[in-house]
C-alpha cells in the first residue's frame, strides 16, 4: 500500500517536473493563431475592416469577434485562405466591403504645401518629405491603403489604379468551348 | 537525313519526347542573306530576362551604329545598342513581341543609311580576367539567343561551382526553325572560337557541342572547324532527333548522363550550357568589339521564299515577312516555333534578340485545333513529358486552382515544351494551364513579399511611435523631478531679503498677466466690432 503510494507520487512528481520544465522551455509568446492569420492578411494596414490595422483584425478574428470577410484588399482569395486556416465556411463580401483594383497614392507635387499630415497618416512610412518641403510617395512601399487621402488639407493626393503592364501581366485561365463525346 | 551514330561517346536518353514533322528543309535551301536596312527601327529596352535597360540616349540625338542606348539597370539586366547609325526620334511605349500584346519602352531610330560605327575595340580575351570579360559581355548586350534571352554574363559567374563541362547547344529541336543550323553551316569557325572564349571564362575542361542528327551539314561543318582550329577536348556530337532534345536539361542528360534534378542547377553538377548563336555573338563581341546588333532569323511557313536572314535588332517583323513573301491566305504570324512560340499581336512589332523564327501561319499549315474534350487520364502526356512530370495531375491542379499541390508536383520543372498538348487525345491546351498556374503562383509570391515588407515597415513605425512617446514622457518626468527638487531645495534657506524679492517678483508677474489679459479682451472687442 505504502510502496504503491510512493511509486505513484514519485511518477506524478517526475511528470509534473517534466511538464513544468516544458512549459517554460517551449513557451510561445503571444497567440500563434493571431500570427498565422496576420500572415494571410495583405498588410495594407488600411483599417477598412474597422480595426486599426491588420494585426488588431487578426487578433479579433482569433478571438471570434470579427468575421473573415472584412478585408477588401485581401480579395476573395484572402477570405478563402482564412476560411481554410480557421476551418470555417467561405463567406462572400458584404455590400459595405467591396474589393477595389489595386492602386497607388500619387501626390500632386505642385499643389503639396508640405504639411506632413499624410506622412503621419501613412502606416508604412511610404511618404518622404519634411515640414514645408514637398512630399512624395515612395511607390515601391505604398500599399494603396488610402489613409493619406483624407488628411490632406489641399486634396493633392489621388489614388491611381495600377494597370496591367508587361511586368505584372499574367497568363489567363484557358477558356474554350468543350464538347462531350457522343 | 539522320547520320549514323559515329560518335566516340556513349549517349544517354531523357524521358519521353515526341517526333513532330520537322519542316526544316524549306528554309535551308538558300544561304543566310542580309536583310536590307529598314526605314525605321524600333528597339525595345527590355529584350532580356530581368530589368528593363535605362535609356541613355536623348530624343533627337544622332547615334552611331553600336552606340549604347540602354544601360543595364540592376544585376539581371543587359545593355541595348543602336543597331545602325541614325537619329533617335522617340523613346516611348510601343507594342512589342510579347504574348500579352501590351506595349513597353522602346527607342525609335530612323537610320541615316551611313552605317557609321562607334569606335570598335577588338581584344584578346586571354589578356583579360573572366570578371572583366563578363562585364564586357554585359555592356555588349550579349544574351542567350536560344530563346530565353537570359544575360550571358550571369551564366559565367565562377564564384559558386567548378565547371568541368561546357555544353554548346546546337540541337535546334523545334520544327521549322533553322537559324542555328544555317549559322553552324556557314560560320562554324567563329562559333568554335566563341566556344573557346566561353571555356576560358568558365575554366571548363571539355566542350561538348550537341547537334541533332537531322543536320548532317552542320555537324560536318562544325567538325571541320574544330579540326581546322586544332581545338583540344572539344567534340561535336550528333544526338538523336527527338523533340525537345534542345532543352538545356535534356541535352545535358543526353550528352553527359547527368540528370539535373528539381531545384538543382546544371552548374551544381559542373555543367554549363550555351546556345551556338550565343557563342558566335561572344566571338563577335571580343574579337571584333561588336555588341549584339543583329541575329539570324528564319522566315518560314506560309511564305513563297522561306529563308534565313541576318536582321538588325529592332527591324519591324513586317519587313521580314515582305522578304519572305507571305502568301495571301496567311492569317497570323508566330514568333518562335510551332511548339513553344506565340502569335504576334501585330506584324509591326520589332524583332528582338530572342526572335529566332517567324512562321507565317495559315489554316492550311496549322488547322484550328479540334474541339477540346474532357481529360480521360490516359497519361499519354506523362509518357512523353521530357521533365518526367505527371502532366495530367498538374492539369487537374491548375484547373481547380490548387496551386500549392501543383507546386508540390514540381510544376516549375515544366519547360512548357508542349509535348503533352501535342499527344493529348482530348486536345486539351495543357501548357496554357501550366503557364496560368505558374504566373498565378509568381504573382502570389510577389504579393506575399510585398505584404511581408509592409508588415516590417508597419512594425518599425509602431515601435518608433512607441519609443518617441516613451522618450517624451521620460523627458517630462525628468523635468518635473528637477523642478520639484529645486522647489524642495529652495524652500528652507530663504532669507528675509530673498522673501521680499520673491514677493516683488510675484506682484510684477501678476501685473504683467493682468495687462496681457486686458489686451486680449481689447483685441476681442476690436474684432467683434
Amino acid at each position: 500500500m505504502l510502496s504503491a503510494l510512493l511509486v505513484m507520487s514519485a511518477i506524478a512528481a517526475v511528470l509534473g517536473a517534466v511538464l513544468g520544465f516544458a512549459a517554460i522551455k517551449f513557451h510561445t509568446e503571444g497567440n500563434p493563431l493571431v500570427d498565422k492569420i496576420d500572415d494571410v492578411l495583405p498588410q495594407t494596414q488600411c483599417g477598412q475592416c474597422s480595426y486599426p490595422g491588420c494585426k488588431p483584425y487578426a487578433t479579433a478574428i482569433a478571438a471570434g469577434e470579427a468575421d473573415i470577410n472584412r478585408c477588401p484588399p485581401g480579395g476573395e482569395e484572402g477570405i478563402r485562405k482564412l476560411a481554410e486556416l480557421l476551418g470555417v465556411e467561405f463567406k462572400p463580401f458584404g455590400e459595405d466591403a467591396v474589393p477595389k483594383a489595386k492602386s497607388l497614392a500619387v501626390i500632386d507635387e505642385s499643389t503639396c504645401i508640405g504639411c506632413t499630415l499624410c506622412i503621419q497618416a501613412c502606416p508604412v512610412d511610404a511618404i518622404a518629405g519634411a515640414a514645408k518641403q514637398m512630399h512624395t510617395v515612395i511607390a515601391s512601399e505604398c500599399t494603396g491603403c488610402e489613409l493619406c487621402v483624407a488628411p490632406c488639407p489641399v486634396d493633392c493626393i489621388s489614388m491611381q489604379v495600377i494597370g496591367e503592364k508587361i511586368a505584372n501581366w499574367k497568363w489567363k485561365y484557358p477558356v474554350y468551348a468543350m464538347t462531350a463525346t457522343t | 537525313m539522320p547520320v549514323g551514330n559515329d560518335n566516340m561517346r556513349k549517349l544517354y536518353h531523357f524521358h519521353g519526347g515526341i517526333h513532330p514533322p520537322s519542316n526544316k528543309t524549306q528554309s535551308t535551301r538558300a544561304t543566310i542573306a542580309r536583310a536590307p536596312l529598314p526605314a525605321k527601327l524600333v528597339i525595345p529596352l527590355h529584350q532580356h530576362a530581368g530589368e528593363t535597360a535605362k535609356p541613355v540616349a536623348r530624343v533627337g540625338e544622332r547615334v552611331l551604329k553600336g552606340q549604347l542606348i540602354g544601360m543595364p539597370d540592376g544585376i539581371v539586366s543587359s545593355a541595348v545598342h543602336a543597331s545602325t547609325s541614325g537619329t533617335i526620334t522617340a523613346i516611348d511605349m510601343q507594342l512589342i513581341a510579347h504574348p500579352s500584346g501590351l506595349p513597353n519602352l522602346c527607342a525609335t531610330l530612323i537610320p541615316d543609311g551611313e552605317e557609321e560605327w562607334v569606335p570598335r575595340k577588338a581584344i584578346d580575351y586571354r589578356d583579360h580576367s573572366p570578371a572583366g570579360l563578363q562585364h564586357l559581355l554585359r555592356m555588349a548586350g550579349v544574351v542567350g539567343l536560344g530563346g530565353a534571352a537570359f544575360p550571358s554574363d550571369l551564366k559565367l559567374s565562377l564564384d559558386r561551382h567548378k565547371i568541368t563541362t561546357l555544353v554548346l547547344n546546337g540541337a535546334e529541336c523545334e520544327p521549322y526553325i533553322t537559324c542555328d543550323d544555317m549559322l553552324m553551316r556557314e560560320r562554324a569557325a567563329e562559333i568554335v572560337q566563341g566556344a573557346e572564349m566561353l571555356r576560358f571564362m568558365l575554366d571548363a575542361e571539355e566542350v561538348l557541342i550537341g547537334i541533332e542528327d537531322n543536320k548532317p551539314e552542320a555537324i560536318a561543318s562544325m567538325r571541320a572547324a574544330v579540326a581546322a582550329g586544332g581545338h583540344r577536348r572539344m567534340e561535336v556530337i550528333a544526338v538523336p532527333t527527338v523533340y525537345p532534345g534542345g532543352g538545356a536539361k535534356q541535352l545535358i542528360r543526353v550528352l553527359t548522363g547527368i540528370e539535373v534534378a528539381a531545384g538543382v542547377r546544371s552548374t551544381d553538377k559542373g555543367v554549363q550550357c550555351f546556345n551556338v548563336a550565343t557563342a558566335y555573338t561572344v566571338h563577335r563581341a571580343f574579337a571584333h568589339g561588336e555588341p549584339l546588333l543583329s541575329r539570324i532569323v528564319t522566315i518560314t511557313g506560309n511564305v513563297l521564299h522561306p529563308r534565313n536572314y541576318e536582321v538588325l535588332i529592332g527591324t519591324p517583323i513586317a519587313e521580314l515577312v515582305a522578304l519572305g513573301g507571305a502568301l495571301p491566305d496567311t492569317d497570323s504570324y508566330i514568333m518562335g516555333g510551332p511548339m513553344m512560340g506565340f502569335p504576334l499581336p501585330s506584324v509591326q512589332v520589332p524583332l528582338v534578340k530572342a526572335t529566332n523564327c517567324i512562321i507565317a501561319s495559315s489554316k492550311k499549315i496549322f488547322p484550328p485545333p479540334p474541339p477540346v474534350m474532357p481529360c480521360i487520364r490516359c497519361t499519354r502526356c506523362a509518357d512523353v513529358c521530357p521533365a518526367d512530370l505527371q502532366p495530367q495531375d498538374l492539369f487537374w491542379f491548375a484547373q481547380s486552382r490548387e496551386f500549392g499541390r501543383a507546386q508540390a508536383f514540381n510544376l516549375f520543372d515544366c519547360i512548357e515544351c508542349g509535348a503533352c498538348s501535342y499527344v493529348c487525345p482530348s486536345h486539351i491546351p495543357l501548357v496554357q494551364y501550366y503557364r496560368f498556374a505558374k504566373s498565378e503562383i509568381h504573382a502570389r509570391e510577389h504579393d506575399k513579399q510585398l505584404a511581408d515588407k509592409a508588415r516590417v515597415r508597419h512594425d518599425y513605425r509602431e515601435q518608433r511611435i512607441e519609443r518617441e512617446k516613451q522618450e517624451k514622457a521620460d523627458k517630462l518626468a525628468a523635468r518635473e523631478k528637477a523642478a520639484q527638487a529645486a522647489r524642495l531645495a529652495g524652500a528652507q534657506p530663504l532669507t528675509a531679503q530673498q522673501q521680499a524679492e520673491q514677493a516683488e517678483l510675484e506682484t510684477s508677474r501678476a501685473h504683467i498677466r493682468e495687462l496681457a489679459q486686458s489686451a486680449v479682451e481689447h483685441a476681442d472687442e476690436g474684432t467683434t466690432k
